[in-house]
């Protein structure tokens, strides 16, 4: 057993279930993500991944079940209030602040969700800081309307590093892009998670999951069908089925 | 304070004494009848476009403000005899709470569904007033102004005055906002709300504070109304076309920057004074119609949005 294994989880999921209408999204779903750790999230499209994480980030409201967040109940708080406890994600459609530039749009980020009274000198540098490692650092003053794919998925990582999290969710944060744009991403993610900020990824580019997590969830219709480590998940009878659908 | 807050208080401290000094030179009535129309539509727009315009809901309730606003004033002249300055507070006060009522009730709606529940605000209100016996019911009722105090020697001249103060005001807390970490959640909520809640931003509580602040100002500015026309009743008091006018001039000046709906204002607010003097005040609704479809077509950011993508395409032909 390693060290972090001892700590208690970041996040805990008990026996979470959502339902719309008659139709159960998510059944009796429940996880620890351990602190610091790379999770990656998994499953067939419909399969309740994004529902899943809106029910984590606040979009949704669960009916039975707990969303523990560093021991806290989260499940009745208001995704703002979420944010600033330390949850922060990406959209899988990237949703900027299409008036604003992207500096602007870490400045809402750094205005309402960092945690520390600092002085706008100081958050002007952590704006640039976030923007320079994410390779935005020449775009600062660009509308957002005008990045390419591939930067508006890295503003959007940008956006959510600036609220200063302890929990990243990146929701398929490398669809759509070219093979070394992924890699690009990757590499993003990889640092971030080396910085101590846990991340949960939910991607489809099995390449990007083996590489990036150290353990993997694989969710079909709703229930949790493997879980474990990358190789594992992979082998597994029932995730090939999801997948291939035989 | 930054060179552009030095500009602007001192633009508006010479706003404030030229229209003092006017009161105490001009001695024609007319310009202050009609000037204190278009400073009552600057405020309006100005009060209008901190919900309609940063945080984008639009809001066809300004003519329930505004009634609200002449009635509150008409009730306390009746029951109390209260004097100017408390009449305008009273409406402020209550235009407060009926946009944190509004708001809680239908701000949780999002865009055409908040703007059609502010309609029937509206009617709801004008209802209860038409039916409300000791303010004048469906017949209005006639105001006595009171004697003027120096320096004013005319009544409508004072209220020139008021209204420019009150103008300044508007403005003053509208550009706060827009220059403040308000304005950027507004912008924000405006944009996606669901983003602005993921990136920490508290929607809810920011719409309110805007529906409170916008509906406490434009309450404000009906206030003083009941005096000047010495005359209330629900029918005009709470005229659909205040929210049409209102909304017209600010989407005309464009809400991205505070100026926008004054630049509204002051162009639609002048000519329909011009078209009732020279033509006829029915001709004023329709050249509002005919140029809010045309801005809405030809340039849908208003002027302010025209203004600076001139300067956009002159900054790029220079690179």
């Amino acid at each position: 057993m390693t060290l972090s294994d001892t700590r208690s989880p970041l996040l805990r999921i008990s026996s979470l279930t959502k339902r719309f209408g008659g139709f159960t999204a998510l059944h009796d779903v429940s996880v620890d993500i351990r602190p610091g750790e790379r999770f990656g999230l998994i499953g067939p499209n419909g399969s309740g991944k994004t529902t899943l994480i809106n029910c984590i980030s606040g979009a949704f409201r669960t009916e039975p079940g707990t969303v523990l967040f560093r021991d806290e109940d989260i499940a009745l708080l208001q995704p703002h209030v979420r944010t600033r406890r330390g949850i922060a994600r990406s959209f899988q459609i990237p949703r900027p602040f299409r008036s604003m530039t992207v500096a602007e749009n870490l400045m809402v980020a750094l205005d309402f969700a960092a945690h520390e009274h600092v002085s706008a000198a100081q958050r002007r540098d952590s704006m640039m800081s976030i923007l320079d490692q994410m390779g935005l650092g020449p775009k600062a003053n660009v509308s957002a309307t005008q990045l390419s794919q591939v930067e508006l998925r890295k503003m959007e990582l940008a956006r959510a590093m600036a609220t200063h999290p302890k929990l990243l969710i990146s929701d398929e944060a490398m669809a759509g892009l070219s093979s070394s744009e992924v890699d690009e991403v990757l590499d993003l993610l990889l640092s971030l998670a080396s910085r101590d900020i846990t991340i949960i990824m939910i991607e489809h580019i099995m390449q990007a999951v083996m590489r990036f997590s150290e353990r993997v969830m694989c969710l079909d219709a709703g229930r949790i069908i493997a879980i474990g480590s990358p190789s594992e998940v992979m082998a597994d009878q029932r995730v090939q089925e999801a997948y291939l659908g035989t | 304070m930054t060179r552009n807050s030095i500009a602007f208080w001192t633009g508006s401290t010479v706003f404030l004494v030229a229209v003092f000094v006017m009161t105490q030179v001009v001695g024609n009535q007319y310009p202050f009848f009609a000037g204190y129309v278009i400073l009552q539509f600057i405020a309006l727009a100005v009060a209008w476009s901190i919900l309609g315009g940063y945080a984008g809901y639009v809001n066809f309730g300004t003519s329930a403000f505004f009634g609200v606003g002449v009635y509150a004033a008409v009730f306390l002249v009746k029951a109390f005899g209260a004097p100017l300055p408390l009449q305008i507070l009273a409406g402020a006060a209550i235009g407060a709470l009926m946009g944190f009522a509004l708001g809680l009730l239908t701000l949780r709606m999002q865009g055409i569904f908040f703007s059609i529940a502010t309609i029937a605000l509206t009617i709801i209100i004008e209802t209860t007033i038409t039916n409300w016996r000791y303010v004048g019911g469906a017949a209005g009722i006639q105001i006595q102004r009171p004697a003027v105090t120096a320096p004013f020697d005319n009544y409508v001249q004072m209220l020139f005055f008021v209204q420019a103060l009150l103008v300044v005001l508007a403005v003053a807390i509208s550009r706060y906002i827009q220059n403040s970490w308000i304005g950027r959640g507004l912008q924000a909520l405006r944009d996606d709300e669901l983003a602005a809640e993921c990136t920490g931003v508290p929607t809810l509580r920011l719409k309110l504070l805007a529906c409170v602040i916008s509906g406490a100002l434009m309450c404000a500015v009906g206030a003083p109304a009941a005096m000047y026309l010495q005359y209330a009743d629900p029918a005009s008091a709470f005229n659909l076309n205040y929210s049409v006018t209102t909304l017209a001039m600010s989407l005309i000046g464009g809400t991205a920057h505070w100026s926008g709906p004054i630049i509204g204002a002051i162009l639609l607010g002048t000519t329909q004074q011009l078209l009732t003097v020279t033509i006829s005040s029915e001709v004023n609704v329709l050249v509002l119609g005919l140029m809010l479809v045309l801005f809405v077509v030809g340039a849908p950011e208003g002027i302010i949005g025209l203004i600076r993508k001139l300067r956009g395409d002159r900054k790029e032909g220079e690179v």
